[in-house]
């Protein structure tokens, strides 16, 4: 009985991410970087500012941000709102 | 090639603009959807859009399909434009004007 109940409540578990939790794996999954995750446990909005992204379309830089949340953007986060930019391209936005 | 794939392959090269989403134009079932229901809306141009929630097995093929994770996806000229991020990016920027209408 109880693993019934764990496996209709586990999507429910997981499904609250911290922002933290969301940057950190940005973090460590990226290089040279400044970045900054707001959300509500679901829904969430990353500001990302990194070298990595240099020469990259948005579309490149989406994927590489994807690419390091992995399942998680699968699975966990319903929605992500991804802001990119290069340090120049930041400095030019102040 | 599975039956989704070959769905998709068709719907995109058979529409000029075709925009992937939840729910249709006139009732989009999610902000990001209607955010670029709005944005297509603002041009003068023609497009289809494609339920995924009424079809579970494009829902996830699509997905497959451009290997990125999320709805709505926009597709012009066969080519993936990108999600709702890019769409408002590209819209603020005029380069989505020049994507739907090329010269």
């Amino acid at each position: 009985m109880l693993h019934i109940i764990e496996r209709i409540l586990k999507p429910f578990i997981l499904s609250a991410m911290d922002p933290n939790e969301i940057k950190a794996m940005i973090e460590n999954g990226m290089s040279n970087l400044v970045v900054n995750v707001d959300g509500d446990g679901t829904h969430f909005e990353a500001l990302i500012v990194s070298t990595e992204f240099e020469g990259k379309s948005l579309i490149e830089r989406h994927k590489l941000v994807y690419g390091v949340l992995g399942d998680a953007m699968k699975e966990r986060i319903h929605a992500l709102s991804l802001k990119t930019f290069t340090p120049e391209q930041w400095d030019s936005q102040k | 090639m599975s039956d989704a794939t070959e769905k998709i392959e068709s719907q995109i090269k058979g529409n000029k603009v075709i925009l992937y989403m939840k729910g249709n134009r006139e009732m989009p079932q999610c902000g990001f959807s209607a955010r670029v229901v709005q944005i297509l809306d603002s041009y003068d141009v023609m497009y289809e859009t494609v339920d995924v929630l009424s079809d579970p097995d494009i829902r996830q093929g699509i997905k497959d399909y451009s290997n990125w994770p999320t709805i709505p996806q926009l597709y012009v000229n066969g080519e993936f434009i990108g999600g709702c991020d890019i769409c408002v990016e590209l819209f603020q920027s005029g380069e989505l004007e020049t994507i739907l209408n090329p010269a």
